[in-house]
């Protein structure tokens, strides 16, 4: 029972794109996917995801050790703030950012109909995903471990360098591809700030959604399908991550 | 390198762990902090290593003060009870791993490690991962980690208390052999008498963040300075109010001066030795002898039977006129 | 110290990229008051919106609330070939646009395929309509259930089932008086967080509905237009509405959550 509602749901909806993706031929489907219009928003696409990864990757780590090593007075609002992308509906967010740096900006910052927009829209939805998978593995850590080498002469960078960093990584690896993947997909917040205007600030969802506007399906099943084949290496690789890591213990 | 330990106190919270300890240990030896859970043993060994500061109070290697240094750079050796291994390295390489830091050259460390690894027995593990080593295997990586740097104290905490019994016996011995190949001064915490008294040479017993009596296994147990330092080491049993030595009471077949009247309960016979537990004056007693006695004074459940301590009983209190036991400052 | 550097670089960060702009919109929507904010939100329209999301996000979740108890039962209960697909299919809604979802829904159901042709001879609109909207909704928010309830499962084992089949309990009753109880917590976890999830639920149903005014329009979808034509008033009064019930749904979780962790 659980299969047929999967299948209704999941698996026969998605056969269909990628079917109808083929269906004028395979260089229909290379055109599709490579006119300029198409190609530019996966380049910016693929590109803002790589470089918001990146970004949290590094935010991502540091917030959790802050939240995990240190304590002030209001830590745990902050706790709870963090998971507040999970819950906000993507249009809200896309409206709470215009809001400050858009073109009514009361710090007169405009960010809007730029790519640093898209790239503050996908940071703020993709914040949690990096500080959720460090620090469960932070809190984890073995204090001793850290002691031994300070006994051993280590100072506290070099201890951070050499013992604790290489246990974070596949935490850190696993939350930057779900980063990724998330931001890949992403369209409700960027389609205010950017202004989707084409070749500049338009990414692949929006892409997306124009031509299934103009009823070219298979255009759109085509990007779409490269988008999918993307989404699945990178859960897959993570999956991979993950259990690497199991083994390692 | 003697450790000189000068008036520390420790505080966590309104629970005091250490209260006003003073003591000194010799260059060279292998000394035990031996106490029942919580005592603040543990924490005055890490005071030592300057993994925990101290609110008052000093420490002092060989008259240089250390107190104010971070566990960097006192060069002491820290053997941790769950090992605190570096689980994200080789056995190589976590032994390597003090050598590396110090920047020694390549080939120096390589040889160290092996050198290490071989006076440990874990040649043949030296590219394994410390989770695939036996727990006892973990701990001689850690000790030999923690020998790498030639320190001039060594510490181990607990270090045999995650192992089972029978390899915590195995290692016992071997850290007695170690030690008299080094001859680096090293102090142990541990909450098990067998272990202190068949390992150390002398032994500091810490309860409630004091000290209660510093000296070597056998005064310890002969001259006990107080009630609590006689039962820690040692069985014990009590007649008339008074704590004794279960081999220290005399078994008698009629009324003797001093002896009082028992009644037999159980008679537990193991091998060589027989164990009687008797009722005086309604409470439990329970004597160490020998078959031999047992059978001659024909002793059964049910019989009545006289006891008394015997004249050279073990007593606690009794002043020990050993010149090694520093005066112990107490509170 | 390094500490406050990094204290600082933290709140800096979050503060820019979350509290402010947060701030700002709750500021600008009373700008003018109360009365205005409360207008906006009452328009027929803005109303009607309430009840669709409200209809499509509740169906949503009483059906991946059933789903989702089931799977989590069968992956952590039982051992079958293909399971280690199964979970990847069913984390497959995270990574997937919900542009594409909505792709995905027309080119199976809408009016000119087979299935669509079916439903719409007998009167029935699947496509720009509910049963689309509630179809991608669910699709979207699909692993949240599942994700909660396999680790709690996982944890408490199964002895106390087993003790209670030992007693004579049927299977439905092991259900209904041991897991059910055990899970209560982590159930409750997961459908507040796919309720929370349908309710925001933007791309997809932008797809799907037609965006039909007062017909298949949701608050997202509201919010969108009252931006685009300018009303951008109207758009916060109903962002703020959206994001005050998101913000309540993350508190109620933080005081859910402790039960059982």
């Amino acid at each position: 029972m659980a299969t047929l509602y999967l299948s209704v749901l999941v698996l026969i909806p998605l056969g269909a794109v990628v079917w109808r993706s083929r269906e004028d031929g395979w260089s229909a489907f290379w055109s599709d996917v490579t006119t300029p219009e198409a190609w530019s928003t996966i380049k910016l696409t693929v590109l803002a995801s790589l470089g918001v990864a990146a970004i949290n990757v590094v935010m991502g780590t540091l917030i959790a050790w802050v939240l995990v090593r240190d304590s002030f007075p209001g830590q745990r609002i902050v706790e709870v703030l963090i998971d507040l992308p999970f819950a906000l509906p993507t249009i809200v967010a896309g409206l709470v950012l215009i809001a400050l740096y858009g073109p009514d900006s009361p710090v007169g910052v405009s960010l809007a109909y730029s790519r640093p927009g898209v790239v503050l829209a996908l940071l703020f939805v993709t914040l949690p995903f990096v500080v959720r998978t460090v620090q469960p593995v932070l809190l984890e850590l073995d204090v001793e471990m850290e002691e031994a080498a300070a006994s051993l002469g280590a100072s506290r960078f070099t201890t951070f360098r050499r013992i604790i960093l290489p246990n974070l990584v596949p935490a850190i690896l696993a939350g930057a591809g779900l980063s990724f993947a998330r931001a890949m997909s992403e369209y409700g917040s960027t389609v205010l700030i950017s202004g989707n205007i084409p070749f500049r600030t338009q990414v692949s969802s929006v892409h997306i959604y124009n031509q299934i506007e103009n009823d070219n399906t298979t255009g759109a099943a085509a990007v779409a399908t490269l988008l999918l084949i993307v989404s699945l290496v990178v859960l897959f690789g993570i999956n991979l991550i993950e259990r690497w890591a199991v083994n390692r213990d | 390198m003697t450790i000189e330990i000068t008036n520390i106190t420790k505080r966590f919270g309104d629970f005091v762990a250490l209260d006003n300890v003073s003591l000194e240990i010799p260059d060279g030896d292998l000394t035990a902090l031996l106490g029942p859970s919580g005592g603040g043993k543990s924490t005055l060994l890490r005071v030592i290593a300057g993994l925990e500061t101290p609110d008052d109070g000093s420490v002092a290697f060989s008259g240089e003060d250390a107190t104010g240094l971070p566990p960097q750079r006192r060069n002491v050796g820290f053997v941790f009870q769950h090992y605190a291994a570096f689980k994200h390295m080789s056995v190589a390489r976590n032994v390597a791993f003090g050598l590396e830091i110090r920047k020694r050259p390549k080939a120096e460390i390589e040889r160290r490690v092996k050198e290490l690894l071989e006076l440990v027995h874990l040649e043949a593990f030296a590219h394994r991962r410390p989770s695939q080593l036996s727990g006892g295997q973990r701990q001689r990586m850690a000790l030999a980690r923690a020998l790498a740097v030639e320190p001039r104290v060594l510490l181990l905490d607990e270090p045999f208390g995650a192992l089972d019994a029978q390899v915590r016996k195995e290692l016992r011995v071997w850290l007695r052999r170690l030690h008299d190949e080094i001859h680096v001064t090293t102090v142990f915490v541990t909450h098990d008498q067998e272990e202190a008294m068949d390992v150390a040479d002398r032994i500091v017993v810490i309860a409630n963040g004091r000290v209660e009596q510093i000296g070597s296994p056998d005064d310890l147990y002969e001259h006990p300075a107080n009630d609590f330092v006689m039962s820690f080491l040692g069985p014990v049993t009590s007649l008339n109010g008074q704590l004794v030595r279960p081999h220290d009471i005399e078994l008698l077949a009629g009324p003797e001066p001093g002896s009082a009247h028992a009644t037999v309960v159980r008679v537990v016979r193991l091998g060589f030795e027989t164990r009687v537990e008797l009722l005086v004056d309604g409470s439990d007693v329970w004597v160490q002898t020998t078959k031999e006695t047992a059978d001659r004074l024909g002793i059964d459940a049910g019989c009545t039977i006289h006891v008394r301590p015997a004249a050279d009983a073990i007593r606690p209190g009794q002043r020990q006129p050993s010149p090694l036991a520093s005066p112990v400052a107490v509170g | 110290m390094t500490r406050y550097l990094l204290r600082f670089v933290a709140l800096f960060y979050l503060a820019f990229l979350l509290v402010i702009p947060v701030g700002v919109v709750f500021r600008r929507t009373f700008a003018n008051g109360f009365g205005v904010f409360w207008d906006s939100i009452t328009t027929p329209e803005a109303v009607h919106a309430f009840k669709v999301t409200l209809i499509v996000a509740l169906v949503a979740v009483a059906l991946n609330t059933v789903f989702g108890v089931s799977v989590s039962l069968l992956l952590v209960r039982r051992n079958f070939r293909g399971k280690r697909v199964l979970n990847l299919l069913i984390d497959l809604p995270l990574a997937i646009s919900p542009v594409v979802v909505g792709l995905a829904l027309i080119l199976v159901y809408g009016r000119l395929t087979p299935v669509g042709e079916w439903f719409g001879n007998r009167g029935i609109d699947i496509l720009y309509a509910i049963p689309a909207m509630v179809m991608a909704t669910a699709f979207v928010s699909l692993p949240l259930v599942v994700r909660e309830l396999v680790p709690v499962l996982e944890e408490i084992g199964t002895d106390q089932e087993q003790a209670a089949s030992t007693l004579g309990a049927s299977a439905f009753q092991t259900f209904r008086r041991i897991t059910l109880p055990a899970i209560r917590w982590a159930l409750v976890y997961g459908i507040i967080l796919t309720f929370a999830r349908s309710l925001g639920e933007f791309g997809a149903i932008a797809v799907v509905s037609g965006r039909i005014r007062n017909e298949t329009q949701t608050l997202t979808l509201l919010v969108h237009e009252r931006y685009t034509n300018f009303d951008q008033e109207g758009a916060y009064a109903i962002s703020f509405t959206l994001a005050f019930i998101a913000i309540v749904s993350m508190v109620v979780l933080t005081t859910v959550r402790p039960k059982e962790r």
